[in-house]
Formats: structure tokens, sequence, C-alpha cells
């Protein structure tokens, strides 16, 4: 007859469940890390093409703008 | 239907370790006074980080930490096994097998320096990688059984973590994080020692050479004493490059009761130590732990300010 429950079996569930929520949360950690460098490397992009490959879109002096 | 698991002889494999067996490898203690100054130097960096980077780096941090402390674990089972303080850890005590220790450790400390790489800098990985070697390989393996300065090189790897964290932040070295490094670097030798003047017999059971055993009790009280008197001057720099009035109000208080409470240890000898308990010994022991608090508190405090 086959034991409904064994001691070995709750801290082996105990232990499962452990490695599951950390490799969650290395899933979940990989995902943020990701969505900040993309984030980063847009703004970071962004400044490249506007300030090394064009003039600025406004001048820092209005008045000087002015035809 | 068939499982392994309850037939007695897949029982008499291998012990079935829990979860806690394994948190207990990474030296949860230990690692959380590592947290604390690489948040410390991560703090006091100048420019921001990330929140969420910043984080993340905190944790490979830790997480290197921890696989250092498997890895400690793995190789020094055998004298483990020998002392009381360190009997009943998982891996002498038949919880975990060594080899899943030492699988951990590398396996840990390569996702971590890997995750810190990509999420802050390699340089800050590569010295995260330094001081997880430092601690396994120069500390654990060769010095720790061989000379009774082990500590005092060992406490490096102890000591990197705020320099670890600046630089997660900054992503360059600077004066500041070097000084943290020294505080703890000076503050690991006192500390040690008076744990090992009233836990000597187990060093000697273990044949650790520690300080106590090889050169005896009152060489060990002088090398408390100069060390305490090595910190005034560090605590002082790191205060006048990294700190303000908290840090330099902290600096002060802490080190006049240190230089106090190690000038008491010296001027003891073991019989008068062996009478009362080792009561200077033992309020060294534990002032050493509220001295680190203090200062990286301090510095903590004002970074987040």
């Amino acid at each position: 007859m086959i034991q409904v429950e064994h001691e070995i079996h709750g801290r082996r569930r105990g232990r499962n469940l452990g490695v599951g929520v950390l490799l969650g949360m290395l899933v979940a950690i990989t995902f943020g890390v990701t969505v900040v460098k993309v984030t980063q490397l847009g703004a970071a992009g962004a400044f490249a093409q506007g300030g090394m490959a064009m003039e600025p879109a406004t001048s820092p002096d209005p008045a000087a703008a002015t035809p | 239907m068939t499982d392994a698991t309850l037939h007695p002889a897949a029982e008499a494999q291998g012990p079935e370790a829990s979860l806690g067996d394994y948190w207990a490898l990474l030296k949860p203690r230990v690692m959380s006074l590592v947290v604390f100054t690489a948040l410390a130097g991560l703090v006091a960096a100048p420019g921001g980080v990330h929140p969420l980077i910043g984080a993340v780096a905190i944790l490979c941090i830790a997480v290197g930490a921890g696989a250092s402390g498997a890895l400690n674990m793995w190789w020094d089972a055998d004298i483990d096994r020998l002392m009381r303080r360190t009997r009943a850890r998982p891996v002498p005590a038949g919880r975990v097998e060594p080899g899943e220790a030492l699988g951990l450790g590398v396996g840990l400390s390569l996702l971590a320096v890997m995750m810190l790489g990509l999420a802050a800098n390699w340089l800050a990985a590569g010295l995260l990688l330094f001081t997880i070697l430092f601690y396994a390989v120069v500390y654990t393996m060769w010095l720790k059984r061989r000379t009774p300065q082990n500590i005092v090189v060992g406490g490096l790897a102890g000591a990197l973590p705020p320099l670890v964290g600046w630089v997660a932040a900054t992503g360059t070295l600077a004066w500041a994080p070097v000084l943290m490094v020294l505080l703890i670097f000076l503050w690991t030798p006192p500390h040690f020692w008076a744990l090992a003047l009233f836990v000597r017999g187990d060093y000697g059971r273990a044949g650790v050479p520690m300080l106590t055993e090889t050169h005896g009790d009152r060489a060990t009280r002088r090398q408390i004493l100069l060390y305490a008197a090595l910190l005034v001057p560090a605590a002082g720099a790191l205060a006048w490059v990294a700190g303000g009035p908290v840090t330099w109000a902290a600096a002060s208080g802490l080190n006049a009761l240190f230089a106090l409470a190690a000038l008491r240890v010296w001027r003891r000898d073991a019989a008068a130590a062996e009478a009362d308990g080792w009561t200077a010994e033992r309020a060294l022991f534990r002032l050493s732990l509220f001295y680190l608090a203090g200062h990286f508190g301090a510095l903590l405090l004002e970074g987040l300010a």
C-alpha cells in the first residue's frame, strides 16, 4: 500500500516550491533589468541623434532665434 | 504507479535537505553584513543609480557572498565537524552532500557575477568575482589552515563589498570606497581575535592556526590593541573624505569606545579573563559589531539625506 504522505515528501514539496519562487523572481528581475536598460538606451540614443547628428530643435535663447 | 522515494533503499541514498539547509549554506548572517556595507557604498556614491539596478546590484553582491559561504562550507566540512560553533552546519551535520554545496557555490557565483555585469557594469562584476575567489580560494583553501595571519589577509574579502556597491553605482573607483574597505579590513582582526580569545578551544581542536593558538594570549591582546589604534586614523580619513557631521560624530564616539575596550582587553591576562568569564573580551566582540554598524549606518544615513 502506498503511504499517503511521507515526511520526506513535505520537505521535497517545500524545496520545489522554493526553487519555483526563486526562478520566478529571476525571470522578473531579468525582465525588469531589460526594461530599464532598453529605456536608458532609448534616452541615450535620442541624445546621440539630437546632440551629435543634428542641431538642437529649439534655441536656448528664444530672442536669438527670432529673425 | 511507482515512487522510488517510498522505498527504504531510496531514502538511504542520501540526505533530503530542506530549503532552509540550502539557505544556511549561504551564511545569512555574514550576508546581512555584506548587504549592509555594500548598500552604504552604493548609496554614498555620487550621482544616481536607477532604483531597480541598485537593488539588483545589492542582490547580486549578497548572492555572491552567499556563494562564497557555500564554497567555504564545502571545503571546511572536515574542520567544521570538530568545532562546537560549526558542527550543526548543513554539511558536517550530514543534511547536505558536499557536492551539493560545491555545485550551489559555483552556480550562484557565476549567476551573481553575470547578473551584476549585465545589470550594472563589468568592473563591478570583476570586483565581485575577485571577492568570491579571494574568500573561497585565498582565504579558505590557502591561508586559513596555514598561517595565523589568515583572518588579516582573508579579511580583504569581507571588506570589498562597499567598493563593489560604489563601482556598481558609478562604474569608477574612488578614494571614499577604498577607505571603507580599509576600515573593514582593519576592523576584522580585532573582531575575530576577540572571539578567538573566548572560543579558543574550538579552533585548537580543529587545528586552525588562530593567533591565540600559535602566539598565545598575550600576543593576541597586543595585536588587538594595535589594530584598534590603526582604526582611529582610518575612521577619521573615511569621515573626512566621505562623511558629514553624522559620520564624524559616529566615528568619534565609536573609536573612543573601541579603543577603551581594546585597552581593557590588553591590560588583562588569561587568568583574569577566565576568572570573570571573558567579560571584557565578550564586550569588545559585541562592541565591534556596533562599531561597524555605526560607521556604515552613518554613511548610509548621510547618503540617503
